[in-house]
């Protein structure tokens, strides 16, 4: 095993590991915030991963700004960036519907916990 | 047991996951880079942006951009529709929101953070071209400074129809900035402004306009939607 097996290791098995947390958080826990919180963790992990794809060695941000024009740097790709920036926008909006109805559920059943919530199970 | 189950599918979902990703190398990307070489390199030479993604996000995929403006409004609304409640006759609904008063050193520093988180997110949805940040970024700043006034005072209400208003202008300005590019060019949200010269304020053409109208409505939507969620979810004492 050299040196990159093991960074390749390291990023992408943090990335997996927090879908994998948020989607166990999803399956599992009873309460319907926590099941809210999950999602988001699982958000953040794909977007990470996403990043992580994208990353070049001594790549700098790929702007081109007065520090780095006519020099020739290399640039991290740019491609994941502007889709997660996409993902980070939609996740949002999916927290807060989610959130939405948290409250909504709150409000008509007086608890969180999904046991409690009779209406759910058929 | 049924965690047990979880557990057991959700490692062999990770573990493939991970299998599949391990083949592409961490830090290699310029090797694998395809259209972004071509992104990078119309960035600076057609579009005069210096800010690729930026570039990417509002010109190349601007039509993308669009719909996910539309996914935020969508959002908000559907936030808005689900949390409606309806005013029963001789149930008095209450005014004030549901958090407790503020500190006395929350009231000066929030008075004192407003203003300052409003020009903030402005400069950084105008230079969302030159600099990170954009205007969905810019937007959000400004909805921050919001929040903390909401968490500041009890009393603090947002004007509904400037938030809509201010919202619905916003989004028909995208959609003309696109139809000039329709009328002047040959395709929807084309950029027929004059691009001027990289890392200059007043360059890129229509991206920096698409993303100053982008700013205000995040900003005006992340607004709406903190009230909606803020307001009147005190339970009701029938």
């Amino acid at each position: 095993m050299n040196i990159q097996d093991f960074i390749n290791f390291l990023v992408y098995g943090t990335a997996i590991f927090l879908i994998i947390g948020g989607l166990y958080a999803v399956l599992t826990k009873k309460y319907l915030t926590k099941i809210v919180i999950g999602l988001s963790i699982m958000d953040a992990g794909i977007n990470l991963l996403l990043i992580a794809i994208g990353y070049t060695y001594k790549g700098t941000a790929p702007i081109f700004s007065p520090a780095v024009e006519g020099k020739t740097v290399t640039m991290v790709d740019p491609v994941p960036q502007a889709l997660v920036l996409t993902a980070i926008v939609i996740g949002f909006g999916v927290t807060a519907v989610a959130l939405s109805l948290v409250i909504r559920l709150y409000r008509h059943h007086n608890t969180l916990c999904i046991d409690n919530i009779k209406n759910l199970k058929w | 047991m049924k965690k047990y189950v979880a557990v057991v599918l959700l490692l062999f979902f990770g573990y493939y996951l991970l299998l599949s990703f391990l083949q592409l190398d961490f830090g290699r990307a310029d090797e694998r880079m395809a259209v972004s070489k071509d992104y990078l390199h119309e960035s600076v030479a057609t579009n005069k942006v210096a800010n690729v993604i930026t570039s990417i996000v509002v010109n190349f995929r601007g039509f993308d951009t669009l719909g996910e403006v539309t996914v935020l409004f969508l959002a908000s609304t559907a936030l808005a529709s689900i949390l409606y409640r309806r005013n029963k006759p001789g149930v008095k609904v209450p005014k004030e929101r549901i958090l407790t008063s503020a500190s006395h050193l929350l009231h000066i520093g929030a008075k004192v953070l407003f203003p300052i988180s409003i020009v903030l997110g402005a400069y950084i949805f105008i230079h969302g071209h030159l600099t990170p940040g954009g205007g969905f970024q810019g937007g959000a700043v400004i909805a921050t400074g919001v929040l903390l006034m909401i968490l500041s005072y009890r009393k603090f209400h947002v004007n509904h129809n400037i938030v809509s208003w201010v919202e619905s202008i916003a989004g028909i300005a995208f959609v003309a900035i696109g139809f000039t590019g329709l009328i002047f060019g040959t395709s929807f949200l084309e950029n027929v402004f004059p691009v001027g010269t990289l890392n200059a304020l007043m360059s890129g053409g229509a991206i920096p306009l698409i993303y100053i109208a982008v700013g205000f409505k995040v900003g005006a939507e992340l607004i709406g939607l903190l009230d909606n969620i803020l307001l009147n979810n005190k339970e009701l004492k029938q």
